[in-house]
This record gives structure tokens, C-alpha cells and sequence, in this order.
């Protein structure tokens, strides 16, 4: 016995080690895609931009100078000035923020409890399950900014209530998910085991079934992340998200719609931006199923 | 003295609506402490359902399933765990791909509140004739038969007194499933368990058991002791046709 | 029997793409085959099963190479997917493990078994029903005329397994590749199915390669019996000669099957010795 303990603390190590290389093989493989290293490529730069965006304006995105509005792309203003004279590149540089601010705060709120709802209603089933999925259903029943829409139409239009509008009603697919994930891991071999090893039917979600269940939800969530960006765009555009002067990028296009046959930076800049990072995420959330999903291999 | 096991009409219905169906019908059997009781059966008879049962994993049955002269519906959850455990056919399915084999002992460790984890581990690795260093492994880097011990390892861990063996070996290669029936062999020797095999294979069960019961359809034919196989001596006429089968399959076809 | 050489294979190798360049999973078998039933025998990851895939040309990702795969008039080694395709059911035929998986669920089986022969033959389709009820009939389905209507769930597992026989079968392939067939099977079953497809591939003098990991079974049921071990052939015995097997790894994989009516003494447990992994094939 005293070699094998004496073997340990060099295996606990190489366990560490292939903890790492797993990491970076995934990335690797992550990268080997082209659309999808194109796609996490897109997504680092709006992070690094939202960290740097002090450094990054040229222009404070607020500051009016109505002497110098609708100005086309130029040295001076990059992307051009709008009907207020503020700079459109230091505004979409000031809107990535707001960007990841949406797209953090839905994917917290959304993931667990899309988790916390499948998991439970896939695992304990009954009137329980049932109860919980015909919930989903209503929700599933409408269209996501039609209900997005009442909701901040109810809750009063801003950011904050857009954001939790979208949360709302973007839960739904991934508890669907969670459910059917549970429902085939709840008959497996190993969670039998588990369940007559004395563990609780909490401990079995948490220890066995969560961590099963986490990679295609990561995935749902980076998918729907593409969703998120168009809602609380379409919101912003539509006047119920982020109020003036914030430069959100929907609420860019908005304004930007009146000028938009003389001034095209206007709706352009913010319009790619959007386009861009939806994109981005739909790819990297393919690539990911590549990587994670055991079905794919 | 009690029986380790002793059923007394199990009954149980399984599906919905239309395809409801019973799938035990009034199965009685008494497995003596200390005794490798084997059932068998052709696929769909319910054997594997009597082992469910009897493990709580499946709920809806009626009937009397006393261990160790207790019902088993009066043992707390936390007691029954140290007399019951079973070990489960897919050596790749019944452990969590996730994790570690370390993991896999020290949660009902964990559980029950014992202490010494690492120690125990090891011990119970040890038993089943792994090295200690196998805690730190995860299941896809294990072959069959390791797996297969592990889950040996893990249902002892909590030193039980009776295991439920489901179709332990039958996933295994030929000579993988001797190493794993030599372990089985050997454990029950050493600990005094009392087995409850259940297998297709009556090979295997000629090889452990001491007794066995004839499954058809849901019912419980007839119990029979281990030379009943070689010598054919046999009263049903069901039972004679499997174990007929089973010998001119094994002898020269 | 006589020395018509159907199938003429040497130093068959197959290698799939790893992590890390190429994992090798069949390493230069050859053998021969001749109207005769030959048994492949090894454990999971010998490559038994490979072969039979190989043959047929049925690994999209595995990279096959040999210097000679003849088989009838056909150099497999060059012929193009068409003629694969031909050659496919009509020469040469594969029966799976389990036919729960090899069924289309949403057919009818009997039509399942007449369109097996319409790919190749023309015919009306009456013509091709009346070919699959003899077919179904052929292998011991009371009323096949009833049979045929049913879709694969609404049959038993030996019944499934008869119906995947006549469906590879109705061709006329000269070359049946049977994998497995009947550890799918209860053992009370297992019998009959496996001596119907003997008696069937015996009136039609087709050749039989019977892939398996039971020893027994190839040694009751074939006349020549290849040993496989890591992707190699490590011993080639006639079947009737299995006890007076020479590698210790065939004497190991014998002796660690319990027997009824043993001794219960503990199994000999096979050691495996790191030279197999080298040898060469007698």
C-alpha cells in the first residue's frame, strides 16, 4: 500500500495535467474551424473593446456639437457624426458595453433557471413535471419579442427591464432542453448506483445529472446569445429598451432611420455591429456543439 | 436462521394507458444468508425487474420483499444502503463519465458520513485487485473489466451484506468475464456476502450459484439446485427446454 | 467442399485516423476462402469485426490497403464504388448482430426482404413478393404470408434475426459475412437460427465467414477457425482440431470459459504476453 500512497501525489498531479491538456485540446479543436475561430475571434474584440472603451473613443459618445451634424465618415469622425453632431464610432465603441451588459446579465439569469427548471421537472416527473412544462409551454406559445414587448410594456421602458423581458422569455428552450437531457440520464446505470449509494435526489441533480446536462445548454445559451443581441435590438429599435442618449445599438438604427437615404453611417455601423456579433455567437455556438456534444462524435 | 432475501408474491405493472402491463407476477423466492442464488431466464421474463425491485429503483410493486427478516419498506434508506447494493450489467453505463474513479468511492463515503476516505478507497481498490493510483482515473480511461471492478468496488464500499449482481459479466470478453467471476468468487468467500446473480448464461450460473430459480414470462417456475444444470433434473417442462438448450449449446453443438 | 478459392485476401490492413496519426486496427491478415464456413474469433478490439467491414468496403473514415483482396472475378483492392455497390448484397452479404438496429422501422418487413432483391434483379413487383415469401418461408416462418406485413417492433428478436437471413440471402450472394449473429438471441433460440443459416449456406454452396467472440460456437459451426489477436491472425486451426490449439492465447481464451457441470475451481486467467503483439502469422 505504501507505494501506491507514495505514487499519489504524482498522480493527483497528472490528473491536474490532464485536466489542462483536455482544456486546450478543446480549444484546438475549437480553432480548427475556421467560421468558428472567426466567430470567438469577433467575440474577444467586442470584449476587449468593452474594456477599453475609454481608450478606444476618439469622441465622448454623449458630447452634442450641433456645427458638425450628418457628417459623412471623415478623418476626424470615423464612422461619421449624427443628427446631433455626436460621433457614431465612439457611440458603437460605447455600445458594446451595453451589448455585453445585455448578454451577461440574460445569459446569469437564463441559464440557471432554465437548468434549475428542466432538471427538477425531468427528474421528479409527475404532476410536478407536468406542471412545470405546461408553464414552458405558454411561455414557448409566443413569440419572443411579442413577449418581450408586453413585458416592458407592462414593467415601463428601459435597459434594465428590457434586459429582464428578454430573460423572461428566452428560459423557456433551455429548460426543454435540461428536461429531455434528464429524462435519458435519469434511467442510466450510474444514477441508479447513485440513488441506492444513499445520495439524495438533490445531490444526484447537482453532483450527477447538472454537470451532464451543462455542455449542450452552454451551447443552447451561446446560440440563443444571437437571439438576445436581435430582441434587445428590435427593442431599443422600437423605443421600449435602452432610452436616449444611450448608445445602444438598436436605439442607434432607430434614430438613425430618419436620415437614413442621406446619412447611410448612420443605421450602417450599428447595423453591421449587430450582424456581426449575432453571427459571431451562432458560430461559435455551432463549433462548440462540434466539440461538446458527444452525439456529433 | 433468516433469509438474507425473501420475496413473497411481487407483483408489478409496468407502462401506461394501453400498454400497461404485468411484468411480475407473483414472484416467491428465499435466498440464504451467505448463498449465491442465481435467477435466469430468456429476455423479457423479468429477472433483471426482480433485482429493481429489490433495490427500491423501481417503486410501484405490491408484495413483501423482506431483508434479512425486515421489510425492506421499513429499513431507513441510510441502513439499507449498508446491507443492499447491486452492480449493473453495461460496465459502461454504470459509471458517471464525468467522474473521477475517486469521486465514485469517496461520495458514499461522503454520504453515510464515514471518515478515513482515502484509506477506505484505496482498500476497497485493493479488494477488487486495482492499485491505488486508479482513484485518479476517469472511466474512459479504464477498459471494461476495470470498470466492471470499480463498480464492484463502489457497491463495497459501504460493506454491504448482500449484492444484486445484474448480468455482471455478460458484457465482457470471455477472458475478462474469468477474472471478474474469479473476484466475485473470491469476495464472497472472503466477506461472507450472499449474492443474488442474475444471468442468461447458465455457465455462469453453474459456476457461482448454489441455487436458482427459472423466470417465464413473469412468473417464477421452479427453484432448483446447482446439479439440476448437469444432470438435467428437472420437473417443468420450460425449464428443461432453456437448460437443454443451454447444455447443447455449451457441448458439442 | 471443393478448392473453388472464392475470396483471396492477402496482408489486409485497415487503419483508423487518431488523435495522433493512424491507430491500427486490422495489421496484414490474410486467408482464403472457399465454399466453406471459416469462424474469425478474437475479443472486442482484435479487429474481427473490421474485416468483415472492410471487405464490403463498409468504413468511410478507416484507410484500407492489401496487396491482393480477389474475390470471384473482382479485384476489390480497385473496384469503384459502382461496382461495390453490385457487389453489395448481390455477391456478397452481411448479417448483423442485432436486426432491431439493421430493420427500418417504418417498413413493412416483408417488403423490406422483397426490396432486397428487387436492387439487383428486375422484376415486377409480384414477382419480388412472391420471391420474399418463398425466401421467408425458406427460413422457417410458418406464415410468412402474415409475417410479411409486420413492421420490425412487431417481431421477436429470433424471428428478426431470421427475417435479416432471408433478406441477405434472397440475392444469391456467393460470400455471406455473418457478424455476431446471434448474441443478440436467447440461447434457446440461438440454435435454431444459427443451424438454419448453415443448412442454408451449405445447399447453396455460398461461403460462410462467421464473425464471433464465442469459441464455442465457431468451433460447433465452422470448418476452419482464425484466431485474432490486436488486429492480428496469431493461430489457424480446423475446427475439429481446437483442443490441439498451439497459441497459448487460444488455449487462454479456452480455458477462462466456464463450462457446466465444472469444477468451480477458479478460471485460468489468461496472461497476456507483449510478444503476441509482434509475431508473425503462421
Amino acid at each position: 500500500m505504501t507505494v501506491s500512497s507514495n505514487a499519489l501525489p504524482a498522480a493527483k498531479a497528472s490528473l491536474r495535467r490532464t485536466f489542462r491538456d483536455e482544456a486546450g485540446r478543446m480549444l484546438r479543436r475549437l480553432l480548427s474551424n475556421p467560421a468558428t475561430a472567426f466567430g470567438l475571434c469577433v467575440i474577444v474584440i467586442l470584449v476587449l473593446a468593452a474594456i477599453f472603451a475609454p481608450l478606444l473613443m476618439t469622441h465622448n459618445p454623449l458630447a452634442q456639437n450641433l456645427s458638425n451634424i450628418l457628417k459623412a465618415p471623415s478623418a476626424e469622425n470615423w464612422f461619421g457624426t449624427d443628427e446631433l453632431g455626436r460621433d457614431v464610432y465612439s457611440r458603437l465603441i460605447a455600445g458594446t458595453r451595453i451589448t455585453l451588459t445585455i448578454i451577461g446579465l440574460v445569459s446569469i439569469i437564463v441559464a440557471p433557471i432554465g437548468l434549475v427548471i428542466g432538471t427538477t421537472a425531468g427528474y421528479f416527473g409527475g404532476w410536478y413535471d407536468t406542471a412545470m412544462m405546461r408553464i414552458t409551454d405558454i411561455f414557448l406559445s409566443f413569440p419572443g419579442l411579442i413577449l418581450s414587448l408586453a413585458f416592458v410594456a407592462a414593467l415601463g421602458p428601459n435597459l434594465n427591464n428590457a434586459i429582464i423581458a428578454i430573460a423572461l422569455t428566452s428560459w423557456p428552450p433551455i429548460a426543454r432542453l435540461a428536461r429531455a437531457e434528464t429524462l435519458i440520464l435519469r434511467s442510466a446505470d450510474y444514477i441508479s448506483a447513485a440513488h441506492l449509494l444513499g445520495a439524495s435526489p438533490l445531490r444526484i441533480l447537482v453532483k450527477s445529472i447538472v454537470p451532464m446536462c451543462l455542455p449542450s445548454v452552454l451551447i443552447r445559451v451561446t446560440l440563443s446569445m444571437a437571439t438576445v443581441i436581435l430582441t434587445a435590438a428590435g427593442l431599443g429599435f422600437l423605443g421600449l429598451g435602452a432610452q436616449p442618449p444611450t448608445p445602444e445599438w438598436g436605439a442607434m438604427i432607430a434614430t438613425g432611420r430618419n436620415y437614413m437615404l442621406e446619412s447611410w453611417w448612420l443605421v450602417t455601423f450599428p447595423g453591421a455591429a449587430i450582424l456581426l456579433v449575432s453571427l459571431s455567437f451562432n458560430l461559435v455556438g455551432d463549433g462548440l456543439r462540434d466539440v461538446l456534444d458527444p452525439k456529433n462524435r | 436462521m433468516t433469509a438474507a432475501v425473501s420475496i413473497r408474491d411481487l407483483d408489478i405493472e409496468l407502462g401506461f394507458g394501453a400498454s400497461r402491463r404485468l411484468i411480475l407476477d407473483g414472484v416467491a423466492l428465499d435466498v440464504p444468508q451467505g448463498a449465491c442464488f442465481g435467477l435466469v431466464g430468456e429476455s423479457g421474463s423479468g429477472k433483471s425487474t426482480v433485482l429493481r425491485c429489490i433495490a427500491l429503483l423501481l417503486r410501484g410493486w405490491s408484495g413483501d420483499i423482506d431483508i434479512n427478516g425486515r421489510p425492506v419498506r421499513d429499513i431507513p434508506r441510510a441502513e439499507y444502503c449498508r446491507q443492499v447494493q447491486m452492480v449493473f450489467q453495461d460496465p459502461y453505463g454504470s459509471l458517471h463519465p464525468r467522474q473521477s474513479v475517486a469521486t465514485a468511492l469517496f461520495e458514499p463515503l461522503r454520504t453515510h458520513k464515514l471518515d478515513r476516505h482515502q484509506e477506505r478507497a484505496e482498500a476497497a481498490l485493493a479488494d477488487v485487485g486495482l492499485p491505488g493510483d486508479f482513484l485518479y482515473r476517469y472511466p474512459h480511461e479504464l477498459s471494461g473489466g476495470q470498470r466492471q471492478r470499480v463498480a464492484i468496488a463502489r457497491a463495497l464500499i459501504l460493506d454491504p451484506s448482500i449484492l444484486l449482481l445484474d448480468e455482471p459479466t455478460s458484457a465482457l470478453d470471455v477472458s475478462v468475464q474469468a477474472e471478474v467471476l474469479n473476484l466475485l468468487s473470491d469476495l464472497r468467500t472472503k466477506r461472507g456476502l450472499t449474492y443474488l446473480l442474475v444471468s442468461h448464461d447458465l455457465a455462469v450460473i453453474d459456476h457461482l450459484c448454489d441455487q436458482f430459480a427459472v423466470m417465464q414470462h413473469g412468473r417464477l417456475l421452479e427453484v432448483l439446485p446447482r446439479e439440476a444444470i448437469a444432470n438435467l433434473q428437472v420437473t417443468n417442462d420450460y425449464s428443461r427446454s432453456l437448460i437443454q438448450a443451454s447444455l447443447d449449446y455449451d457441448r458439442a453443438i | 467442399m471443393d478448392d473453388t478459392v472464392l475470396l483471396d485476401i492477402r496482408n489486409l490492413s485497415v487503419a483508423y485516423r487518431g488523435e495522433d496519426g493512424m491507430v491500427p486496427a486490422v495489421r496484414n491478415v490474410s486467408f482464403t476462402l472457399g465454399r466453406e464456413r471459416l469462424g474469425i474469433v478474437g475479443e472486442s478490439g482484435s479487429g474481427k469485426s473490421t474485416i468483415g467491414r472492410a471487405l464490403l468496403r463498409l468504413l468511410p473514415t478507416a484507410q484500407i490497403t492489401a496487396d491482393r483482396i480477389q474475390f470471384g472475378q473482382h479485384d476489390l483492392t480497385r473496384a469503384s464504388e459502382r461496382q461495390m455497390l453490385d457487389i453489395r448484397g448481390r455477391h456478397m452479404s452481411m448479417i448483423l448482430q442485432d436486426p432491431k438496429f439493421s430493420l427500418n422501422p417504418v417498413r413493412p418487413v416483408g417488403d423490406q426482404v422483397a426490396e432486397a432483391f428487387r436492387i439487383h434483379h428486375r422484376c415486377t413487383r409480384s414477382e419480388a413478393k412472391a420471391k420474399a415469401l418463398k425466401m421467408l418461408k425458406a427460413v422457417r416462418i410458418n406464415d410468412p404470408e402474415r409475417v410479411y406485413g409486420l413492421y420490425p417492433h412487431e417481431v421477436s428478436g429470433g424471428m428478426g434475426q431470421r427475417i435479416m437471413i432471408a433478406m441477405m440471402l434472397i440475392a444469391g450472394p456467393e460470400v455471406i459475412i455473418a457478424d455476431e449473429p446471434t448474441s443478440a438471441l436467447d440461447v434457446t433460440i440461438r440454435l435454431d437460427v444459427l443451424k438454419l443459416l448453415d443448412d442454408l449456406v451449405t445447399s447453396r454452396g455460398s461461403g460462410l465467414i462467421m464473425i464471433s467472440h464465442d469459441l464455442n460456437l465457431v468451433r460447433n459451426f465452422c470448418d476452419r477457425v482464425l484466431i485474432m489477436y490486436a488486429g492480428r491472425i496469431v493461430e489457424m486451426l480446423d475446427a475439429r482440431n481446437m483442443g490441439a490449439a498451439q497459441h497459448p492465447y487460444t488455449r487462454g481464451l479456452m480455458a477462462a470459459q466456464p463450462r457446466i457441470g465444472g469444477n468451480r475451481q477458479p478460471l485460468a486467467v489468461l496472461k497476456r504476453d507483449p510478444a503476441w503483439l509482434e509475431e508473425k502469422a503462421p
